[in-house]
């Protein structure tokens, strides 16, 4: 287990998008999207508001329907094995009538509470399993329905700024849990966010949507555990930004302004 | 200190009663208030207390409640199916809801001649009315509470399985139930009003007839008495629908008033 590759177990999805298209009446909100995605990949998905991410999202997940093109999960249709794939929302959704313990057990069949109960250990929130939802932080709710994702081993991770309410040190610890839960899982991860930092910091790949195209995709070359506050994750972070923000990227990045160490050997 | 402040708490509401009644028995037994127009709070007691013994009182008191138990069940019932049918399904509203609401701008006492013809002045007349007094709220606080689940909620249990009749009931039901308990209040309140209406009318039997004989007879205690009936029993019909609110709205923020994280 190096820190480079996090333990790939292939139990991702590869994700195959070809010739997508949505519309909604006359508004084209996704224009011939075609992507390939790896199993066990962790993207993520940035634009501008009404950019048409989260229509990505819904289409993958299953909750609208494409207009035209296809998803396939290897060489299937992805909608044959929708119980693969788990979308986890902005609000985190959780029923308020249901106990948290209930809430993650939501659709399951069968002597479930022991798994149930594991899910919620691995989100670490095993202690308020008998509370109501209404008790919880944002940030415990957003747990709540992480471990309601889990517990149906999605081979494909779908995440809609499930992090966007949340305050910048939760942000960080539920970035930092999902992060450790894919390492451990390995399933295919989309997480769409206004966040570029939080892209950079936490996906292999960042994909750019814009106007409903893809304008960008870019490798994040940075092996794991990322420090907060690299210095090549903030250039990759300005590089999207500058993007995002319809500037010229940069002309070849000035060299870095602190010497560090190799540069000092040459100038001594 | 603490203490004391709370039993003046729940005492609080009790003093501005207490306050008229003495008032009331003081203006009485004075004489500025004639016992005709209004008896003396000791003689509501004592005819209250010879009909207790008297058994009589029972047998009008279970009519009373048998034929508002059994109207709100009925009427009840339905305005649940009604609004069950017209919150789930488009064509259900289409189908149903305009004539309802049609019929629910009728005052239901208007009926009552009509009632009576078809009836006469039997159980299933004032069962009838009841019936219908309670039918509109429920179907309506119903279909309201249905169509206001938060589609978030629904998108996302069907995203995780459910659907048919598991998706009504661990979804559709528990949110509405907060409207269609508002739902039942408003019925009951409807309940008890229509039977005290139906009973003045016409009965040989209940707190109202009680009240309508004794106005024959000029037992102006006996008349005070079943009014105060009357308002026990709605002040019972509150509470028990509180208690239902209480055990199956424990979920709702609103309900946890202490110990939040019980």
């Amino acid at each position: 287990m190096t820190a480079q590759q996090p333990p790939r177990q292939n139990n991702g999805t590869a994700l195959k998008i070809r010739t997508l298209s949505k519309s909604f009446g006359d508004l084209q909100v996704l224009n011939n999207i075609d992507l390939d995605i790896p199993a066990g990949q962790f993207v993520a998905v940035v634009g501008r508001s009404g950019c048409g991410k989260s229509t990505l999202l819904r289409l993958l997940a299953g909750l609208d329907q494409a207009t035209s093109g296809a998803l396939l999960a290897g060489g299937a249709p992805l909608a044959d094995n929708r119980a693969d794939t788990r979308l986890m929302f902005q609000d985190s959704r959780l029923l308020p009538w249901k106990k948290v313990i209930d809430n993650v057990g939501l659709g399951l069949r069968g002597d479930w509470r022991p798994r149930a109960f594991d899910a919620l250990r691995a989100v670490g929130l095993a202690d308020r399993a008998w509370q109501w939802p209404a008790t919880l932080s944002g940030g415990q709710k957003q747990r709540v329905a992480l471990a309601r994702a889990l517990i149906h081993q999605p081979r494909l991770l779908l995440l809609d700024e499930p992090l966007g309410a949340l305050d910048a040190l939760t942000r960080i610890e539920m970035q930092q849990l999902i992060e450790s839960l894919w390492q451990q899982h390995g399933f295919t991860v989309l997480l769409v966010t206004h966040d570029v930092s939080e892209a950079v910091s936490v996906a292999d790949r960042v994909i750019l949507i814009e106007e409903g195209e893809i304008g960008l995709d870019l490798t994040i070359d940075v092996p794991r555990p990322r420090a907060h506050g690299s210095f090549r994750l903030a250039q990759l972070e300005a590089q999207v930004l500058d993007r995002v923000l319809a500037r010229p990227a940069n002309p070849e990045q000035p060299e870095k302004v602190s010497p560090l160490p190799t540069q000092l050997r040459w100038a001594l | 200190m603490k203490t004391s402040d709370q039993w003046l708490d729940r005492l609080a509401p009790w003093a501005l009663p207490l306050l008229l009644l003495a008032a009331w028995q003081v203006l009485v037994s004075s004489g500025w208030l004639s016992s005709r127009i209004l008896p003396p709070p000791t003689a509501v007691l004592s005819a209250g207390w010879a009909l207790l013994s008297s058994g009589e009182i029972w047998s009008h008191l279970a009519i009373s409640s048998w034929r508002a138990g059994v109207g709100l069940a009925i009427g009840g019932g339905l305005g649940l199916a009604l609004g069950f049918i017209s919150g789930l399904s488009r064509w259900g509203e289409r189908f149903l809801d305009s004539s309802v609401q049609m019929i629910r701008n009728i005052p239901h006492l208007a009926l009552i001649p009509l009632v009576i013809l078809w009836f006469g002045i039997d159980e299933s007349a004032k069962v009838f009315l009841v019936a219908l007094g309670s039918l509109f709220p429920i179907y309506l606080n119903t279909y309201h509470g249905i169509r206001n689940v938060d589609a978030g909620l629904v998108e996302m249990s069907r995203s995780y399985g459910l659907s048919g009749f598991s998706l009504f009931w661990q979804v559709i039901l528990p949110g509405a139930l907060p409207s269609i308990l508002v739902g039942l209040r408003f019925a009951l309140g409807f309940m008890w009003l229509t039977l005290i209406v139906a009973e003045t009318i016409s009965a040989s039997s209940g707190i109202g007839y009680l009240a309508m004989n004794a106005r024959e007879f000029l037992q102006t205690d006996v008349v005070v008495l079943a009014i105060v009936l009357y308002a026990l029993l709605g002040k019972l019909a509150d509470t028990a629908a509180r208690l239902l609110e209480r055990l199956w709205l424990r979920w709702h923020p609103a309900y946890q008033k202490k110990g939040a994280n019980a």
